[in-house]
């Protein structure tokens, strides 16, 4: 990549994870361009999810370094790495399943939060005030943004799969973002569900500036709104560059999609 | 019938009491403590008292184990340390009334946070036996500490608030009911804030939780603090109103009362750690009155008392499990929600 180094807002150096003998990463080196959406695809096992996980600190890496904002990321916990603006949303929907729509957005901004525990307990001064501001924003700038507002006070169980695809990137929304990582966002979606979450990602990465990582199998949705694509392939970095250099690399669509329908597919994604 | 609730700010969505009728039911209810004492009999104060005792500690439980997902078998043991922090600071330092009540929380909040380190590592029914490896310890303690009495015990002079010996549960009820009031108000606010919803996320699913910025072992030492300082100001009530304090005042079984009582209740609702403790707390009185009423035709009635009242628990127990594992909260829900749409809908 040629973009000047503060340009980049996560870069994965050399990143190898491995569980027992099972090479999970091998060397996989990528950056992500700040105001970009960058998708990671791959075939089932690449070690798409993997990556995730280690960028997002669950996983330690064997060898190599994620540094996000300028900022090394060895070392640093899940919940710190919430504070410095790192989101995201799981393959499975990972909400509260006891809570409403309300509060699971809530809990996304509880990073950014102040109140203490005897603040909590009386319920008057900061406590009161910052759950109030909260209460506002969220409505006015999320809910209302992601058209959620009928569902506001639905627990979340009672949900449609769709519905809650969409909360859980309300809820990453309200970390206040700098990068915001999505775990194949439109998967088991029908069309027009999908069609609304691309407008929503675009929507995300123009009005609040975030930064976007995700990883699809939905090939259409990532060759339309994509600006960069990572490809994973047993662990390793394939090919990397734009949409229409990844179709028409022939080791991706030899190793990774095969010679047959998808290779077509992917490089006709209108038609798919 | 409600036709809607129309609201204009966001304060008026997030009040803790948003309609009109439950503003209207909770005055009534405040009036009706405040009266009670006047017109009811020594007994029903006695039973009044201790059904507030049991709903703080139950509420403290319910904050644990309802909200957070931790299952704890410690209540009584906690309960134990405040009344034994409150005894001794009343026999041997002689500070006052609610000095002493919250000390010995705050001295129960540092125990319940001890208890509550492996609970980052251990979960469920590996967390529960833990919590009663401590409730052991607690016990072996108390027993043998020569400052605890040992076997015997301590017997306390009864507390004085205000220049007023408290020794009859009339006395009694007027700093137990308040306490007990202001500890529930606390856990409702609790879950109003980001404090109560990182403890549900805790339970609900930890790993999301813990993305979104909240580190699992303080939030879930917080957790064990405020509902082990529930249990100890509830302990401290508890001795105050006993005024004997020894090894065998809270056994391991009151652990599982408390337990059973939020599952009656209704788990992770604040409204079930009250409605559970309560009807826990009557079940027994309403036997011994249902045997009284039986006596004249079946002489042996109250001698049956004690092995019916433990079948009566236990049938309790597994009957709300199986049919209304949302507990009695949610009984209460079904009956709101009728009456909203009562009578266009029946």
């Amino acid at each position: 990549m040629t973009g000047a180094a503060d340009d980049v807002i996560l870069s994965v150096k050399g990143v190898s994870l491995a569980f027992g003998g099972v090479r999970a990463l091998t060397d996989v080196s990528f950056s992500v361009r700040k105001g970009s959406i960058t998708a990671v695809i791959g075939p089932n096992g690449a070690g798409k999810t993997s990556l995730f996980n280690t960028i997002s600190g669950f996983y330690r890496p064997r060898a190599g370094e994620i540094v996000f904002g300028g900022r090394n990321l060895a070392g640093t916990a899940p919940p710190e790495r919430a504070r410095l603006g790192l989101a995201r949303t799981f393959q499975n929907i990972a909400l509260f399943r006891g809570m409403t729509v309300l509060d699971n957005i809530k809990l996304g901004r509880h990073a950014h939060m102040q109140t203490g525990l005897l603040d909590a307990l009386v319920y008057r001064g900061r406590a009161r005030r910052e759950e109030l501001a909260l209460r506002a924003e969220i409505e006015e700038r999320i809910i209302d943004f992601l058209e959620i507002q009928h569902i506001r006070n639905a627990p979340v169980a009672t949900l449609p799969y769709g519905l809650r695809k969409r909360v859980e990137l309300a809820r990453a929304l309200a970390m206040r973002p700098r990068l915001l990582m999505l775990d194949e966002p439109v998967a088991g979606m029908n069309r027009e569900e999908t069609e609304d979450m691309a407008r929503f990602i675009l929507d995300v990465k123009e009005e609040w500036d975030v930064t976007i990582l995700m990883v699809e199998h939905d090939m259409g949705m990532v060759m339309d709104i994509s600006d960069h694509v990572v490809v994973l392939n047993f662990g390793q970095v394939i090919a990397e560059g734009s949409p229409a250099t990844v179709q028409a690399d022939p080791a991706v669509i030899a190793a990774y999609l095969g010679a047959g329908d998808l290779g077509r597919r992917l490089s006709a994604p209108e038609a798919a | 019938m409600r036709i809607g609730t129309l609201k204009t700010s966001y304060a008026a969505d997030e009040a803790l009491f948003d309609t009109r009728l439950q503003k209207l039911l909770l005055v009534l209810a405040l009036v009706a403590a405040v009266l009670f004492p006047f017109v009811a009999s020594p007994y029903w104060l006695f039973l009044a008292c201790l059904c507030a005792i049991n709903v703080a500690s139950a509420t403290g439980l319910n904050i644990l184990t309802g909200y957070t997902g931790l299952v704890s078998l410690g209540q009584a043991a906690f309960m134990s340390v405040g009344a034994y922090a409150v005894a001794v600071l009343e026999i041997h330092v002689g500070t006052p009334f609610l000095i002493n009540l919250l000390a010995g929380a705050l001295v129960t909040a540092l125990v319940g946070i001890g208890v509550g380190i492996p609970s980052l590592r251990v979960k469920g029914l590996y967390l529960a036996i833990a919590t009663i490896a401590a409730s052991v310890v607690l016990h072996f303690v108390f027993s043998h500490w020569s400052l605890t009495g040992g076997a015997r015990g301590l017997s306390m002079p009864p507390a004085t608030l205000f220049g007023v010996a408290l020794d009859q549960p009339f006395q009694l009820y007027w700093p137990i009911m308040p306490v007990t009031v202001l500890m529930v108000l606390g856990a409702a606010n609790l879950f109003r804030t980001r404090i109560g919803r990182a403890f549900i996320a805790i339970r609900d699913r930890d790993i999301s939780a813990e993305v979104l910025g909240i580190p699992l072992l303080r939030y879930k030492l917080m957790s064990f603090a405020v509902s082990s300082f529930y249990a100890g100001l509830a302990g401290g009530l508890w001795a105050y109103f006993f005024r004997v304090v020894t090894p065998e005042s809270f056994p391991l079984v009151n652990s599982i009362f408390y337990l059973a009582a939020i599952i009656v209740g209704g788990m992770g609702t604040v409204l079930g750690g009250i409605l559970g403790a309560v009807f826990m707390t009557m079940v027994p009185e309403v036997l011994k009155f249902a045997a009284g009423m039986v006596t004249p035709f079946y002489p042996d009635a109250l001698a049956l008392l004690a092995p019916v009242r433990t079948i009566v628990f236990g049938a309790l127990i597994v009957g709300f499990l199986i049919f209304e594992p949302h507990g009695l909260a949610e009984i209460w829900c079904r009956i709101r929600r009728f009456f909203h749409l009562w009578p266009f809908k029946t």
